[in-house]
C-alpha cells in the first residue's frame, strides 16, 4: 500500500494509523454521555414526540425551549430515537434559522429587517443598535449580555419599526426607546445580581 | 354601582406598544378609586395608530380611547372615561368611526369585538352556525357551497378553493389531512396573525368544515415561530373546542371525527410555499417539492391534503352560515367576496381594512391611510409581500382584483401593502429583494439558489458602474437573469423575486442611475 503524500510536504512519508489507533479514533467519535440537565431535556422531548408523525420539528423545539439551543452532542441521541441518520437530524437543525447550535446570550434582540420596517427607518435603527451594543448583526454586545439577530417580519408592519426582546414584541421603536429597553435589561440584571 | 367592562386588546401589535402596562394601570387606578371594573382582553380592531385602543362599554355602545399610555390612565378616570365621558384621547363610539364603519367586515366581524378565548362569546356573535349547517348537509354539498361562493385562495395564488376541496373529496383513501398555512412571512401582512389572536374559533370552525367536506379527520395549523402569541391563543382555543366537543372523535355529536394540532415553524420563509410546508410538517428540511403530484392527491405523508391559508379557511364558516350567494354578492369579476387588506409601512393610519374586491390603491392610501406617516410624498407601494411588484402612482387607480393586477405584472398576494415615501431608494429595495431570496432560498433549484446571489452582485455593479454603456450592460444582464429566474424556478420564491426587482427597474430607473 502506498502512503498518501500530503501536498507541499516534499515527499515526507505520512504514517498510516494503526488498527488500534483507528479504534481509538472511532471511540472518540461515539456519542458522549450527556450532561444531566441536557439528558433530562432531550429524554423528555424524545418521550413526548418519538411516536408522533413528523415529530422531529416539535422535538427540536422542545429541546431548544428548554435549553436555549440544540447541543451538538444531542443529535446522535435524537437520531437514534427517531430511527434517522445523524445527517438527517443535523440537516434539519442547520436548515432552519430558528434552531441554534450554541448557547444563547442572556438576552436576545431580534430586529425586523423586512420592507415595512425599512420604510420606517429600520436601517437607521440597526445602525443605532449596533453602535449601542458594540457588535454587528449576528453578534453579541461587548459585555456578552445581549445578542443581536435579524428577523424577517413580526407581523407588526403597521407599527414599524419593530423588534422582539426576549420574546416580547415592541413596535414604533425609536433610538431612544431602544436605549431605554436596553437600560431596563441591565437594571433587571443588576437587581438580580444584587439579590443573589 | 354595577360593574363596568373595559376592553384592552391582547393582540401582539397592541402588546408591542404597551397594552399590558395599560391594562395593569387601569386595574390599579380602578381599585384605588373603588370603581368596579372588569377588564376584557379582546383582539385588535386593526387601527394600529390608535393602539393601545381602550374601549369602555356604555349603554350607547363601546366608546374608544387611544392611543392610551399608562401615564394617561389617572387623567382618563378624572375625566370619567369609565362612564364614556369626553377626554382628549376619546374618539366617540368605536362602531361609528368612519375608518371602521366604511369597511365590509365579514371575516373580521368579530376580531376586536369578542374575547378570543371565549367560546360562549364566539357563539353569541354568530360563531358555530356554519359548522351546524355543514353537519346537516352532504360533504359534496359543502364543497358545492364553497365552489359557488367563488372563494379563491387568499394566501396569494388565488386558486379556487372549491376545486381543491373537490379533488381531495374525490380522492380515494381513508386518511386525508387539512393543513392550514399560517406561515405568514410576507412583510406588510398580519391578517392571519390577527385572526389567530383575535378570533381563533373561526379558523377552527373553518378547518372542521373542511374536514367534514373532504373526509379528512386530522388537521394541522403550521404557524411561524415569529408568532408566539398566535400559537398560545390557538392552543388555548383548540383545547376549549375539544372540551366543548367541537373537535375530537365525535364532532358535535355527529359521530364524525376531526381533530387539530398546532405545529410551529422555525424561521424559514420558504415554508410558506405549500410543498415546503408539508416537508416541514413531516419533520424534514423545508425543501420545495416538484409538482405534480398535487398535494390534493399526494400531500402530507403522501395522503390527499387540503392546504389553505388562514384567511381562506376563516371565510368558510360564514359561507356555510349565510350561503354561497351572500358571499359571492361581494366583489367583482372573478374575484368574489372580500379581501382583508393590510396597510403598512410608512402610512399615517395603517391597519386592517376588509373590503370587497375592487377598491383602488389611491383610495386606500389617502381615504383610509391619510397619506404617509412621515408627511412626505408617497413614492412607491409594494403590494403582495416581498415577491410583489412595486406599484407606481400611474397604477394607483387600478381596482384591487386578481386579474386587474395580473394584467400589469403585479400581484395582490396576501393583501399586504407596504408604503414607501420619497426618501426610498428603489435600487436598494431591489437589492434587498434578491438578498432576501438568497437568505431564504431552499436551495433545490439553481435559478433561485444561485440566481439570487448573482442578482445581488449585478445590482451592486449596476449601482456603482459609471453611467453610460457599462451601466446599461448591467441593467440588461439583470433583466436577463430575472427572466431565467421567472422561467426556471421551481416555486414562487425564485420565480417571483424578479417582480419587485423588475418593477423597480421599470418604474424607477433614476434610482438605478438609468435614464427613463
Amino acid at each position: 500500500m502506498q502512503a498518501v503524500q500530503e501536498p507541499g510536504q516534499g515527499g515526507h512519508e505520512v504514517r498510516l494509523a494503526s488498527p488500534g489507533e483507528l479504534r481509538e479514533k472511532l471511540r472518540s467519535l461515539a456519542p458522549k454521555p450527556l450532561d444531566p440537565a441536557v439528558a433530562e431535556a432531550v429524554n423528555a422531548a424524545i418521550a413526548a414526540w418519538r411516536h408522533e408523525a413528523g415529530g422531529l420539528m416539535p422535538l427540536l423545539h422542545a429541546v431548544q425551549d428548554c435549553l436555549g439551543y440544540v447541543p451538538a452532542e444531542t443529535l446522535p441521541v435524537i437520531a437514534k430515537a427517531l430511527g434517522l441518520s445523524r445527517a438527517e437530524v443535523h440537516g434539519v437543525v442547520s436548515y432552519y434559522h430558528h434552531f441554534k447550535s450554541n448557547p444563547p446570550a442572556a438576552h436576545r434582540v431580534e430586529l425586523c429587517r423586512a420592507e415595512a420596517c425599512q420604510s420606517m427607518g429600520a436601517d437607521a435603527l440597526l445602525a443605532h443598535a449596533e453602535a449601542h451594543l458594540g457588535c454587528s448583526l449576528h453578534g453579541r454586545s461587548v459585555d456578552g449580555l445581549v445578542e443581536l439577530e435579524p428577523v424577517y417580519c413580526l407581523g407588526l408592519c403597521a407599527s414599524a419599526p419593530s423588534m422582539m426582546l426576549d420574546g416580547q414584541p415592541h413596535g414604533r421603536v425609536s433610538a431612544q426607546r431602544f436605549d431605554s429597553l436596553m437600560a431596563e435589561v441591565r437594571e433587571v440584571r443588576a437587581a438580580k445580581g444584587a439579590a443573589a | 354601582m354595577s360593574g363596568i367592562t373595559i376592553f384592552v386588546p391582547r393582540d401582539a401589535a397592541a402588546l408591542a406598544v404597551g397594552a399590558d402596562a395599560v391594562a395593569l394601570a387601569i386595574a390599579r387606578e380602578a381599585a384605588s378609586r373603588g370603581v368596579d371594573v372588569a377588564i376584557k382582553r379582546n383582539g385588535s380592531r386593526g387601527m394600529f395608530w390608535l393602539e393601545p385602543l381602550v374601549e369602555v362599554q356604555t349603554e350607547a355602545g363601546r366608546v374608544a380611547y387611544g392611543p392610551v399610555q399608562p401615564g394617561d390612565v389617572a387623567a382618563l378616570f378624572d375625566a370619567g372615561f369609565h362612564q364614556g365621558q369626553i377626554h382628549p384621547l376619546s374618539h366617540g363610539l368605536t362602531e361609528s368611526l368612519p375608518w371602521l364603519a366604511r369597511q365590509q367586515r365579514l371575516s373580521f366581524a368579530r376580531v376586536g369585538v369578542t374575547d378570543p378565548r371565549s367560546l360562549d362569546d364566539y357563539r353569541a356573535h354568530g360563531g358555530g352556525e356554519g359548522l351546524t349547517r355543514a353537519l346537516a348537509i352532504a360533504p359534496k354539498d359543502i364543497v358545492q357551497q364553497v365552489l359557488d361562493a367563488g372563494l379563491r385562495g387568499r394566501g396569494g395564488a388565488a386558486f379556487p378553493t372549491g376545486i381543491k376541496w373537490r379533488t381531495v373529496h374525490d380522492a380515494p383513501g381513508p386518511q386525508k389531512y387539512i393543513v392550514c398555512n399560517a406561515d405568514e412571512g410576507d412583510s406588510g401582512s398580519y391578517s392571519d396573525r390577527m385572526v389567530m389572536e383575535g378570533d381563533p374559533f373561526m379558523l377552527i370552525e373553518g378547518m372542521a368544515i373542511a374536514g367534514l367536506a373532504t373526509g379528512a379527520n386530522q388537521g394541522y395549523i403550521y404557524v411561524r415561530s415569529e408568532y408566539p402569541h398566535a400559537i398560545a391563543t390557538l392552543e388555548a382555543a383548540i383545547a376549549t373546542a375539544r372540551e366543548a366537543g367541537w373537535l375530537g372523535p365525535d364532532v358535535l355529536g355527529s359521530g364524525r371525527p376531526f381533530d387539530l394540532a398546532v405545529r410551529k415553524g422555525a424561521g424559514s420563509y420558504v415554508c410558506g410555499e405549500e410543498t415546503a410546508l408539508l416537508e416541514s410538517l413531516e419533520g424534514k428540511r423545508g425543501i420545495v417539492r416538484a409538482k405534480p403530484p398535487l398535494p390534493a392527491l399526494e400531500g402530507l405523508f403522501g395522503e390527499p391534503t387540503v392546504v389553505n391559508n388562514v384567511i381562506t379557511l376563516a371565510a368558510v364558516p360564514l359561507i356555510l352560515a349565510r350561503g354561497a350567494a351572500f358571499y359571492a354578492g361581494f366583489g367583482q369579476g372573478r374575484s368574489r367576496g372580500t379581501l382583508p387588506i393590510q396597510l403598512a409601512g410608512n402610512i399615517r393610519h395603517g391597519g386592517l381594512i376588509e373590503l370587497a374586491f375592487g377598491v383602488t390603491l389611491r383610495e386606500l392610501l389617502f381615504d383610509w391611510g391619510g397619506g404617509s406617516a412621515s408627511g412626505r410624498p408617497i413614492k412607491a407601494v409594494q403590494v403582495g409581500g416581498p415577491l410583489g411588484a412595486y406599484v407606481p402612482e400611474s397604477q394607483w387607480d387600478l381596482p384591487l382584483d386578481y386579474e386587474a393586477y395580473a394584467a400589469v405584472g403585479a400581484v395582490l398576494g396576501h393583501g399586504g401593502i407596504v408604503v414607501h415615501d420619497d426618501t426610498a431608494d428603489l435600487s436598494k429595495l431591489a437589492r434587498y429583494a434578491m438578498e432576501f431570496c438568497a437568505i431564504e432560498s431552499c436551495g433545490k433549484c439553481t435559478p433561485c439558489r444561485i440566481g439570487s446571489t448573482r442578482g445581488v452582485e449585478v445590482i451592486d455593479r449596476l449601482r456603482t458602474a459609471p453611467s453610460g454603456p457599462q451601466r446599461d450592460k448591467q441593467a440588461a444582464l439583470l433583466r436577463d437573469l430575472c427572466s431565467t429566474m421567472v422561467d426556471g424556478s421551481l416555486c414562487a420564491m425564485g420565480g417571483m423575486t424578479p417582480f419587485p426587482v423588475l418593477s423597480a427597474l421599470k418604474h424607477y430607473p433614476h434610482d438605478f442611475g438609468l435614464s427613463a
